[in-house]
C-alpha cells in the first residue's frame, strides 16, 4: 500500500505541473488547449539539454523556455490577434507533438546520462520523512517533486492572498472593468500564458528526464487533455490540484498493480480517461456559483469593443 | 496605431489574405529546411513527386485524401455550432468497430447486402459516440472539447482489448491481430481507387446543399452564431444540437468503416491514423465550406504521403509534415485578424474624426 502511494505520488507529479501551468493561464481568462504541445515541446528540450549538458538543472530550465516559447506563440495569436482559442490551441497541439517527434528522433533508443540521473535521486527531507506513515509517501522523493508542493503552496497565496491574484480575478471575470480599472489587461494574459507553459514544459521534462529516462515518442500519452480536466476537477483551486493530480496519478498506475487480479490490463488503461469523463460531468452537474469557470475564459477581449 | 474594424473586406481580399498566409508559412518551413542543410526548393519538388510521380503514388494519394475529406465534413457541421468536437478519431474508430463487427460475423451474407449494411453499422456507430458527449453537453454544458477527446482514448483501448483478446485471430500463430475480411467485406474499386471517392464527393455535395439551402443548416448556423438567438426564434437548441452532433459522428465513422474495408481489411488500433487529428486542421482551414475541404485535403495528403517520401529521399523525419501543417495552420488562424481589422495611425485617425 505505502509503496503504492509512494508511486502515485511520483506518477501525479507531471500531471501536477501541466494543471497547475493551465490554471495560471485559465486564471487569466484564456483556456490554452494546447498543453499536450507544451508538454512534449519540455519533454524533448529537457531531455535534450539533459543529455548533452550532464545538468539536470539546465534540462529543467530548458524544459520551462521551450514550454514558455510554445505559449508565446499561443498568447501571440489569441492575445494580439484575437484569434479562436480552442483553434489555436489545437494548433499548438499538433506543433508541439510534430516537433518533439522531429528532434526526438536525435534520441531515440538513448539513454539519460548517469550524471542527471543522479541529480534527481531520493533525498529525504529530514524530521518529516520519519513522520508514520506519511513520511514514507510523501518526503522521500527527488526533489522536483518537492518543487511541486511548493509550487501548489506559492500559487495558492498568489491567487488568494496578493493583489495580484484579485487583479487576475478581475480580468478573468470581466476584462473591461479591469482595463477601466488601470489594470494592463493584455500584460497580464501574456505573463501568465508564459509562465504557465513554463509549468507545462516542465511537466513534460519531469516524464522524459526523470521518470522515464528514456525518449519515447509521444511520451505524454495525453496527460496534458487529462490536465486540462483537472482544472475544471480541482475548481481552480492550486491546493486542491495536489490532490486532484495525486488522485489521477494513482489511477494512472492501478493496472500494473492490479495484474494479479487477471482484468485486462487494456481494460484498466481505460481508466483515468474515463474518470475524467465521470468528472467533468459531475462537475458540470453540480453546478454552484463557486465551481463555475472564470466569466471571460475563452472570450478574446478587444479593447476597442468596450 | 491603434486597430480599427474593416468593414472594406471583400471576399476576394479575405481570399488574397489567406492563400498570401500559407505562402508565408511554405517561406518560414524553408527557412528551416534550409537550416538543416537541404534545399527547400527541391525538397517542396520532392513531396510533389512523392505524391504524384507515379500511378501508384497518386492512387496512393487519393486514398489518403478520402478519409481526410469525409472526415473533415463532419467536423465541420460541428465546429459550425461552435461544437469543439476533437473527437473524429474515436469516432472512426467505433464506426470501424461497428462495421468490423459485420465483417466478422456476417461474412457469408452476398456483398451487395453486407456492405450496405457496414456502411449503415460504421454511421450508427460513429453516430452514438458522439452522441454521448453531445447529450451531457445539451443536459448539463458539460465541456465538450475534453470529453469528445477522451472518447478517442476510450475507444482506442477498446479496439486493443479486442485485438488482444476476445477478436484476436487464432489462426495469426499468437500475433496479436484481428483476422483479414473476407472478400464480401472488402469495397470494390473504380479506376483503381476504392470507391470511397465516389462516396466522398456524394457526401461533399449533400452536406453542401444541407448547409446552405436547407432548414437544418440553417438552424445549425444559427445556433453557432448565437445559442439565445436560436431560442428567441423558437428552435430547439437541444435537438439540432443532438441530430448535428449524430450526423458529425455518424460520418467520421463511415471513414472508420471505410478504412476498415478498403484499406486495412482489418481491424486494428491503426485504423484511424490520425485522420481525426489531421482532418480539424482542414476542417478549420476550408473556412468550414464543405466544397474548399477537398482541395485543402488534397494539399494536406501530398504533405503526408510527399512527407513520407521525403523521408527516404532526404531523412527529414516524416514528423517534418506535421510541423509545416502545423506552420500554415498557425498562419492561417493568425491572418483572419488582417481579414477583420487594419491598423491606422492615430494621426491619420485623428483627422478622419476631425
Amino acid at each position: 500500500m505505502t509503496s503504492f502511494l509512494f508511486a502515485m505520488i511520483i506518477a501525479g507529479t507531471p500531471l501536477l505541473f501541466a494543471t497547475l501551468g493551465e490554471m495560471l493561464t485559465e486564471k487569466s481568462g484564456n483556456l490554452n488547449l494546447g498543453v499536450e504541445g507544451m508538454m512534449l515541446i519540455g519533454a524533448v528540450a529537457g531531455f535534450g539539454m539533459g543529455f548533452y549538458t550532464g545538468s539536470g538543472i539546465i534540462a529543467i530550465l530548458g524544459a520551462a523556455v521551450a514550454g514558455a516559447l510554445g505559449a508565446l506563440i499561443y498568447a501571440f495569436l489569441t492575445v494580439s490577434l484575437r484569434a479562436n482559442q480552442v483553434v489555436s490551441g489545437l494548433a499548438l497541439t499538433i506543433f508541439g507533438t510534430g516537433i518533439a517527434s522531429f528532434v526526438g528522433t536525435l534520441f531515440i533508443g538513448q539513454k539519460m546520462p548517469d550524471r542527471v540521473i543522479d541529480s534527481f535521486a531520493k533525498v529525504k527531507i529530514p524530521l518529516l520523512s520519519d513522520l508514520p506513515f506519511i513520511g514514507p509517501i510523501l518526503f522521500r522523493h527527488d526533489y522536483f517533486v518537492y518543487i511541486g508542493y511548493i509550487m501548489a503552496i506559492c500559487l495558492g497565496i498568489y491567487f488568494y492572498k496578493t493583489r495580484f491574484g484579485l487583479n487576475l480575478i478581475a480580468i478573468s471575470e470581466n476584462p473591461s472593468a479591469a482595463d477601466a480599472s488601470g489594470i494592463h489587461v493584455n500584460l497580464y494574459k501574456y505573463i501568465h500564458i508564459l509562465f504557465g507553459g513554463a509549468l507545462c514544459g516542465m511537466a513534460g521534462a519531469y516524464l522524459s528526464v526523470v521518470d522515464v529516462p528514456q525518449w519515447q515518442d509521444n511520451i505524454t500519452a495525453g496527460r496534458g487533455w487529462i490536465a486540462i480536466a483537472l482544472v475544471i476537477f480541482v475548481k481552480w483551486n492550486p491546493i486542491m490540484a495536489l490532490f486532484g493530480a495525486y488522485l489521477f496519478g494513482g489511477l494512472s498506475i492501478i493496472g500494473f498493480r492490479l495484474q494479479h487480479l487477471s482484468i485486462s490490463q487494456n481494460l484498466l488503461d481505460v481508466l483515468p480517461y474515463a474518470v475524467t469523463i465521470i468528472v467533468l460531468i459531475l462537475s458540470s452537474i453540480r453546478k454552484s456559483k463557486e465551481d463555475a469557470p472564470p466569466k471571460g475564459l475563452g472570450v478574446p477581449y478587444f479593447r476597442e469593443d468596450r | 496605431m491603434r486597430m480599427v474594424k474593416r468593414t472594406d473586406m471583400t471576399s476576394k481580399k479575405a481570399a488574397v489574405i489567406r492563400i498570401l498566409s500559407i505562402i508565408f508559412a511554405f517561406l518560414l518551413t524553408s527557412i528551416f529546411i534550409g537550416a538543416l542543410g537541404h534545399n527547400p526548393m527541391n525538397v517542396y519538388l520532392s513531396m510533389v513527386e512523392g505524391a504524384f510521380g507515379s500511378a501508384h503514388r497518386i492512387r496512393d494519394t487519393l486514398t489518403i485524401t478520402i478519409p481526410l475529406v469525409v472526415t473533415s465534413i463532419g467536423i465541420m457541421i460541428a465546429f459550425k455550432m461552435k461544437f469543439w468536437n476533437i473527437g473524429a478519431e474515436g469516432q472512426i474508430i467505433v464506426g470501424a468497430l461497428a462495421a468490423s463487427y459485420l465483417a466478422l460475423n456476417y461474412n457469408h451474407l452476398p456483398k451487395m447486402v453486407l456492405l450496405p449494411a457496414m456502411f449503415l453499422a460504421g454511421f450508427i456507430g460513429g453516430g452514438l459516440w458522439a452522441l454521448i458527449p453531445a447529450f451531457f453537453k445539451v443536459q448539463f454544458g458539460t465541456n465538450e472539447t475534453i470529453f469528445t477527446l477522451m472518447m478517442n482514448y476510450v475507444a482506442l483501448k477498446w479496439v486493443t482489448y479486442l485485438q488482444y483478446g476476445p477478436w484476436k485471430d487464432p489462426g495469426s500463430l499468437g500475433f496479436p491481430k484481428i483476422a483479414n475480411f473476407m472478400d464480401s467485406a472488402i469495397m470494390p474499386k473504380l479506376f483503381g481507387v476504392h470507391i470511397g471517392w465516389v462516396i466522398a464527393i456524394f457526401l461533399v455535395i449533400i452536406i453542401a446543399i444541407m448547409m446552405n439551402y436547407s432548414k437544418a443548416g440553417y438552424e445549425i448556423a444559427v445556433v453557432g452564431e448565437s445559442m439565445d438567438t436560436a431560442k428567441y426564434a423558437g428552435m430547439n437548441v437541444k435537438k439540432v444540437i443532438l441530430s448535428a452532433l449524430f450526423i458529425s459522428g455518424g460520418i467520421a465513422g463511415i471513414v472508420g468503416m471505410m478504412q476498415a474495408s478498403a484499406v486495412n481489411q482489418t481491424l486494428s488500433t491503426q485504423v484511424a491514423a490520425g485522420y481525426g487529428y489531421t482532418a480539424i486542421i482542414t476542417a478549420w482551414l476550408s473556412g468550414l465550406k464543405a466544397v474548399i475541404i477537398i482541395p485543402v485535403s488534397l494539399l494536406f495528403a501530398i504533405m503526408i504521403k510527399g512527407g513520407s517520401f521525403i523521408q527516404t529521399a532526404y531523412q527529414i523525419p516524416q514528423s517534418a509534415a506535421g510541423i509545416l501543417q502545423s506552420v500554415i495552420l498557425f498562419f492561417v488562424i493568425g491572418s483572419e485578424f488582417f481579414i477583420q481589422y487594419k491598423l491606422v495611425r492615430n494621426s491619420v485617425m485623428e483627422k478622419e474624426v476631425a
